[in-house]
């Protein structure tokens, strides 16, 4: 048996840790295009002393390690692009303090949205967590690690924007503190000291996110999925406009596909309203529809598609189907509202040239400030040339974000030099002595962000 | 392309006008009524175009069997007077394009069950109620093929149901059954009704789902137990285009023990469940649909009713859950049924 496979056993026990092809073989592919990428070793620690102890066995070694969650980013970014350890968080999954007063919760970040959702229900039905709209297997730590979004997006913001405190393994072993919490005045907040936030949107190269205080949010007693219909992707950003003027909603999605027929050039605009009460909710509804969104719906271009349409949390994607073989990845951008209608033309347009039928999706970012779009691509996983079209539509709608003055958001390796090209230099040179300065042995997810190629 | 046999002389002689003026969403008196109709006959505009809420009521109201609905969505779309936003008539439009493949036809004989485009509820047929049928449009992922593409109605746009009936007409008659009942009045009404109002020829025989249920129910009379409960029907507008199946609800009922309470909303004057009025264009629809639906669920509570019984599954859909939360249980005709003969339903 190999020393380090041994070591790894000394920190994490025989269960947690294996070099066996057959479970190597599971952590060497994820949902999207990417070709395997087979790692040495997979561990998978219990406590945040554990991963002190392999960071540090890491460095020792000089071997690769990349942190995993639920591995649902579908970009590749969880696949060790240069072998050595995968460190599969999910055990770390503790919920450590719940303080309904000041509106947060701390858990450890191997957590799942999924248990964070439900222990929520079950114990705190007036709180919810911004949650993503990925597989409930979806981790928090991995979704702060790339900036991700949930469905308090317009109200709140970026999910990276809804955190307390943190506490971060670095690439050198030490652990350190973020927030309120480094002053040892617990986690209410992330303000006032200097920020230090070199860990959301890093994709794991600078640190383990070991520990999160979540900001939590009013959970309403009932919630409303309502559905706006628009032929003329131009007038999505107005709509948009208006409804975040009114800031009575919550989350608020465009998405268009070419299947099933019924979204088919059509821009749908899901609008999801809160309220305690039913009058709360008619309120609502009456302001949205009635007073915002009334013009569209007398002139004849808008229209209610539903009303009340209770969908569970959280809304996933089911545009993997289409091409059969279970097989979709997407390119993600952070783009100014105003770009919908673009991004939503040339999506269709290089889905059409891959014989793909295409998905979009916009989500709104806090009061219209930014939108996340995302262009999905199908392909059957068994049929090698869908692989082919839906890995080039894919480079090419980075591209094309490129040329929008977009950003990608949680780019692929292609995307992040596309993005690393554009950069201001001394911004780049900034990062790159950053991550020198975190991670001098180059073991954090090596491959992924290579500001010092 | 098909055209509507509307009988112009009939109408103006007609002396009651009955179809405007027992309108519930249009207030309607016999001088107007007559000046109206005329300006629709003779393709003018008419207010009545513009406010008509498509309930399909004025189909019953008729006294000669003429066809004033479907005289007023065929001007409705000649004068591109759409009740719908734009988008949610594509969108209608869009959604019964089959997508999923061709069906699977097999040769069935005798009387077989057509579920149309409610495959999904196929599971709700598993009983013996409908012992030893055939199933027709099982399948959700092909049901578009066997869609009635009557709702088109709602959306002032005859032309589709024109365009397509054809082909699902086809797709039926291609089973090779003779005799079908519809899991969905809609349907019945699209066969029976429509399809002959436009001239469009149907080989087989339709057999409407209460009529079918009550012969049922009285084969299996000796295992029936009087349900006891005060009941409300929610009758869906397609039922308009078959009154004459009407009196099957009380017949169904009187034979399972179930008593109607007394009802404002009811036969000629039941009230739609608003599944598409909520969305017209019309500045307040969506308030006026909420408003009667409130009516008709507070008359439903008025007459006591423990549960509501739904024949339409696109009203079960619009209005289920409101009739629930007012603590009145709401139940297809056939659930209801399978309650009588001892059934469990889920
Ligand atoms: C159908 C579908 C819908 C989706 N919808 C959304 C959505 O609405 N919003 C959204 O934001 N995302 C969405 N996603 C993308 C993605 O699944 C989520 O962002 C998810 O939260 C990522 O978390 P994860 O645990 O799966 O991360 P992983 O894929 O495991 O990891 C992501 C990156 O973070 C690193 N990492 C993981 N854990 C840590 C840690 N603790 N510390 C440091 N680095 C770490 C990994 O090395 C990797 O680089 C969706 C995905 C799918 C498949």
């Amino acid at each position: 048996m190999s020393s380090i496979l041994n070591k790894l056993i000394a920190v994490v026990g025989e269960d947690y840790a294996s070099n066996r092809q057959e479970e190597l073989f599971t952590y060497s592919k994820d949902l999207g295009t990417a070709p395997p990428q087979w790692p040495e070793y997979v561990v998978a620690p219990k406590t945040d002393k554990e991963i002190q102890k392999i960071v540090l066995l890491a460095n020792e070694e000089k071997v690769p390690i990349v942190p995993l969650g639920g591995g649902m980013t579908l970009a590749g970014l969880a696949l060790p692009l240069k072998g050595g350890i995968i460190i599969d968080l999910k055990r770390l999954d503790k919920i450590i303090e719940v303080n309904p007063e000041s509106r947060y919760m701390v858990v450890e970040a191997g957590i799942s949205n999924g248990k964070v959702t439900a222990h929520l229900h079950n114990h705190y039905p007036r709180l919810m967590h911004s949650e993503p709209g990925a597989p409930p297997a979806a981790t928090i730590g991995g979704n702060l690690a790339i900036h991700g979004q949930g469905d308090l997006a317009h109200p709140y913001g970026f999910n990276s924007d809804m955190v307390n405190g943190m506490e971060v393994i670095l690439p050198t072993g030490e652990m350190i503190q973020l927030g309120s919490c480094a002053v040892g005045s617990g986690w209410y907040s992330m303000q006032p000291l200097p920020d230090l936030k070199f860990f959301s949107g890093w994709n794991g190269t600078t640190g383990i996110i070991t520990k999160v205080s979540l900001k939590l949010f009013p959970n309403k007693k009932f919630r409303d999925n309502d559905l706006f219909v628009v032929e003329n992707e131009e007038l999505v950003p107005e709509i948009l406009y208006e409804l975040t003027h009114l800031g009575m909603t919550e989350d608020l999605i465009s998405s268009s596909a070419a299947i099933p027929p019924l979204m088919n050039k059509l821009h749908h605009i899901s609008i999801n309203i809160a309220g305690d009460y039913e009058e709360e909710i008619e309120f609502k509804r009456h302001m949205v529809f009635d007073v915002a969104l009334s013009k569209f719906i007398r002139s004849g271009t808008g229209g209610i598609g539903n009303l009340a349409g209770e969908w569970p949390r959280p809304q996933v994607s089911k545009s993997s189907d289409w091409k059969k073989g279970g097989g979709f990845e997407y390119v993600g951008a952070i783009i100014p509202v105003s770009l919908y209608p673009e991004c939503y033309r040339q999506g269709a347009r290089i889905s059409e040239q891959h014989d793909i039928p295409y998905t979009i999706l916009g989500r709104v970012i806090g009061c219209s400030h930014a939108m996340m779009f995302s262009w999905s691509y199908a392909f059957n996983r068994a049929d090698e040339e869908t692989v082919k079209h839906a890995r080039q539509a894919l480079h090419e709608t980075d591209d094309l974000v490129m040329n929008l003055n977009g950003t990608i958001w949680k780019p692929a390796v292609y995307g992040q030099r596309l993005m690393m090209d554009r950069m201001n230099k001394n911004t780049l040179e900034l990062m790159g002595k950053i991550k020198t300065l975190l991670d001098p042995n180059g073991i954090m997810n090596p491959g992924n962000w290579e500001v010092n190629r | 392309m098909y055209t509507l046999k509307f009988h112009e002389d009939m109408c103006a002689a007609c002396e009651t006008h009955d179809c405007l003026v027992k309108c519930q969403h249009m207030n309607i008196d016999l001088d107007t009524a007559k000046i109206q109709m005329e300006n629709i006959i003779k393709n003018r505009d008419s207010f009545v175009l513009h406010d008509c809420v498509t309930c399909y009521a004025c189909e019953e109201y008729c006294p000669n069997g003429n066809h004033p609905f479907y005289l007023i969505v065929t001007r409705q779309e000649e004068h591109k007077l759409f009740p719908l936003p734009d988008p949610i008539i594509t969108r209608g439009i869009q959604v019964g394009i089959p997508f999923r493949g061709d069906p699977d036809i097999t040769e069935m004989s005798g009387p077989v069950l057509n579920m149309g485009v409610f495959s999904s509820l196929t599971r709700r047929v598993k009983s013996r109620l409908f012992e030893g049928l055939p199933i027709m449009s099982e399948d959700p992922r092909k049901m578009f093929h066997y869609f009635c593409q009557l709702m088109y109605l709602h959306y002032g746009k005859t032309s589709v149901i024109n365009d397509r009936l054809e082909k699902t007409i086809q797709t039926i008659a291609a089973h090779k059954a003779t005799e079908i009942i519809h899991f969905h009045d809609e349907c019945y009404g699209t066969y029976t009704s429509y399809a002959s109002a436009f001239g469009i020829d149907v080989p087989f025989k339709s057999i409407h789902l209460f009529e079918y249920l009550y012969n049922r129910l009285l084969e299996l009379k000796d295992e029936i137990k009087p349900l006891n409960y005060t009941v409300a029907y929610q009758r869906p507008c397609s039922s308009r285009l078959s009154s004459d199946k009407h009196a099957y609800v009380s017949k169904i009922f009187d034979l399972i023990g179930v008593t109607e309470g007394k009802r404002k909303y009811v036969d000629e004057n039941a009230m739609c469940c608003g599944s598409t009025i909520f969305s017209q264009k019309k500045e307040g629809s969506r308030k006026y649909c909420d408003n009667i639906q409130k009516l008709n669920i507070d008359d439903m509570k008025n007459a006591n009713a423990q549960i509501c019984v739904f024949n339409c599954p696109a009203c079960m859909e619009t209005i289920g859950k409101a009739v629930g939360k007012a603590g009145i249980m709401p139940l297809f005709m056939s659930d209801l049924c399978r309650l009588a003969i001892g059934e469990k339903i889920k």
